[in-house]
């Protein structure tokens, strides 16, 4: 038999995280869970392999700590087959409007950490010439909005990183896709009222990670093709006319 | 807000809590004063509503561990039955033991000591239970085993959640060559039949008959004697590849409550007489079936409860010593035939040795489970159900009670008063209530 594929997940304590390591792990592939939180982290991990019958690991990253990067691609023994990365910090949207240090923390957590690591892990694949990359942007990149924008302009960047990897390898076989969910329903979004057909399962979300990035190749994809609808809709409404707007 | 038990009768207002992981639900419960534990809420009545407060087992949901030599499985408690089957049927391993729907919690069925079709051979859900955590209502943690506080460990097996939570058990699967079941079906044209071939066909590992409750007279407990054990690689290799049954199927669902007309007399009467028809014309025949077919027919219609319509159904099952079945059951099969009351399911089951709980249902003898929709005397008919069933010295099975009074309850359960000390000593008596523990005074 072959040697299973190997998948990391940054911020495998999610529920997205969860979902994706557990659903690649039911392909045969092993799975490191990367997060801040160990203790949680483990219990997925075991949760996961007792499922699956799959080796799954655990190692330590904090997205904040930048200089530990090279250390943690080290200390996976062995540079993975695919990533996906997951970090997120959905922030308060009102606080991050008037606290600097409270905007700082939710633009280096949704960009500044995830491009950093995930350009350093591009440049292992590029040496190897493979490898694929899935990002978790969210559809509220897709254009700054007053109810969230310090959050929006965050993953506006990690979305513009992700495409701009996904340009540079456009000729290789390395793939990078982005995911933009839109709702989900998990820990970040508990207690919100979601419109249910707007709102996807955390397993519907990687199921489409799991096809996109080992079934059938995709660059971008919305969970629930909706979202694509209506971002294109927000996205061509007019600047004088939408800024205007109570969106 | 407002919550039911699987039967949708009756109606309690609760607050709910979910907490995220055993910890969390331990630290919980010192909080919280009058609230019972709640897992996939499929107990039919008010065993799963706390009086103030009911804790949800859903976030306990995580698998810890497997070890394939001892074949010993460790889960939280709110792990399912069909997650635990979804991931080692394919493996060669099996639950030792399955209640009629696999959409249960494994907190619940430690809890409700459940049986299933193998209990003759095999026991219930408990006496395959190496050890379990148990959240205390003081929010302690405790290891209960046969071997440590194994007086806790009687009061929680079948002890309907009122000692504390769960929060993660160990127990043993048996090793399966195959996904699917060998499965033979016996016709029986009465209930002396019936009983004879159950007792008569003990060393099949499965057993259960569907009686056709609306036959009367000479015909009184006419029933199909189901069979099955897991079917070897051998069986499954003499089958042409082609006609080999699907392990699992997409289950259909009931969408919205069925007006309450649908089901009377007539159409029962006409789905039972059909039933048993297609039943009979296979008898003698054996043949491999899935694995969701034979244990959880039902599950293959999601939300098959509101068939009966937003007023909800009862169910009720009785266990009656084996020298007393044949006489209580021929006059409980008759009463029920005489009111014509729908019954979508009535299941017949041997049951072999007593369960190790203090409040275990399980015990020697016979089981009778039936289905009625919510119309007029019902209850007052239940009791005189109810009366036959203590004079033969019986007993009500606790998970599918929504209304046996106290004199009930008490005349069946000879080790209550233990149970109660228990919960004294843990200091769950005003701690831990359920509407099933209110109600009958435990």
């Amino acid at each position: 038999m072959d040697e299973p594929k190997f998948l990391l997940v940054l911020g495998g304590g999610s529920d997205i995280g969860r979902a994706c390591a557990l659903r690649f792990a039911q392909a045969g592939w092993r799975v490191t869970l990367a997060g801040r939180d160990l203790a949680p982290l483990k219990r997925e991990a075991e949760d996961i392999a007792t499922r699956t019958g799959v080796a799954i690991t655990t190692s330590f990253i904090d997205i904040l700590d930048t200089p530990s990067f090279a250390a943690f691609e080290t200390g996976l023994g062995g540079l993975p087959d695919a990533i996906v990365c997951v970090v997120g910090l959905l922030g308060d949207a009102r606080r991050a409007e008037t606290d600097p240090a409270h905007a700082s923390l939710v633009m280096r957590s949704n960009f500044e950490g995830p491009a950093l690591l995930l350009g350093q892990f591009a440049e292992g694949f590029a040496e190897r010439g493979e490898g694929v990359i899935v990002g978790v942007s969210s559809v509220a990149g897709d254009r700054g909005r007053a109810s969230n924008y310090v959050y929006g302009a965050a993953k506006a960047g990690l979305t513009a990183f992700l495409s701009g990897l996904r340009n540079r390898f456009g000729k290789t076989k390395i793939r990078v896709v982005t995911v933009k969910p839109g709702f989900v329903r998990t820990k970040m979004t508990a207690g919100m009222k979601l419109p249910p057909p707007l709102t996807a399962e955390p397993q519907e979300v990687a199921e489409a990670i799991y096809r996109a990035s080992a079934v059938k190749p995709r660059d971008v994809i919305y969970v629930k093709p909706v979202w694509r609808l209506i971002m294109t809709i927000i996205g061509s409404i007019p600047e004088p006319i939408f800024k205007r707007l109570k969106l | 807000m407002e919550l039911t038990g699987w039967g949708r009768f009756p109606r309690f207002e609760t607050r709910l809590y979910e907490p995220s992981s055993p910890e969390a639900a331990a630290r919980l419960q010192p909080l919280l004063s009058g609230f019972a534990p709640r897992g996939n809420g499929r107990a039919y009545g008010d065993a799963a509503i706390g009086v103030t407060a009911s804790i949800l087992s859903r976030g306990l949901g995580r698998f810890r561990h497997f070890d394939p030599a001892e074949r010993r499985l460790t889960v939280e408690s709110g792990v399912l039955l069909s997650e635990i089957i979804d991931a080692f049927l394919p493996r060669g391993f099996f639950p030792p033991v399955v209640p009629g729907t696999q959409f249960v919690s494994v907190g619940g069925m430690i809890a409700s000591d459940i049986h299933g079709k193998n209990h003759h051979g095999a026991g219930g859900f408990g006496d395959h239970v190496d050890a379990f955590e148990l959240a205390l209502p003081g929010g302690e943690i405790r290891i209960c085993s046969p071997g440590q506080n194994a007086d806790l460990f009687k009061a929680t097996i079948g002890g309907m959640g009122l000692t504390g939570t769960i929060l993660s058990a160990s127990f043993k699967l048996i090793p399966v060559e195959s996904a699917l079941i060998a499965q033979e079906t016996i016709v029986a044209q009465n209930l002396d039949e019936a009983i004879a071939a159950l007792s008569a066909h003990e060393d099949w590992p499965y057993s259960a008959a569907w009686i056709d409750c609306l036959a009367s007279g000479a015909a009184l407990g006419r029933s199909l004697i189901y069979l099955g054990r897991h079917a070897k690689a051998a069986d499954i290799a003499a089958i042409d590849p082609h006609r080999r049954p699907a392990g699992k199927k997409r289950p259909l669902g009931v969408p919205i409550d069925l007006p309450g007309f649908t089901l009377n007399r007539l159409s029962v009467a006409a789905f039972n007489e059909l039933y048993f028809r297609k039943g009979a014309s296979a008898a003698g025949k054996p043949f491999l079936n899935g694995i969701g077919s034979f244990f959880f027919p039902l599950d293959g219609v999601l939300n098959w409860n509101r068939i009966y319509g937003r007023r909800g159904f009862l169910q009720h099952q009785c266990v009656i010593g084996t020298d007393a079945a044949a006489g209580a059951i021929a006059e409980i099969l008759g009463r029920f035939a005489k009111r014509g009351n729908a019954s979508f399911l009535a299941v017949l089951k041997k049951l072999g040795p007593a369960g190790r709980g203090y409040l275990s249902f399980p015990k020697p003898g016979f089981t009778l489970a039936l289905d009625l929709a919510m119309d007029r005397g019902v209850f007052e008919f239940l009791d005189e159900i109810d009366d036959i069933v203590v004079a033969a010295g019986g007993r009500i099975y606790l998970a599918k009670d929504a209304r046996q009074s106290r004199a009930t309850f008490e005349a069946g359960y000879p080790e209550l008063d233990r149970f109660r000390e228990i919960r004294r000593e843990i200091g769950a008596e005003r701690a831990v209530a359920s509407r099933l523990s209110d109600r009958l005074g435990i």
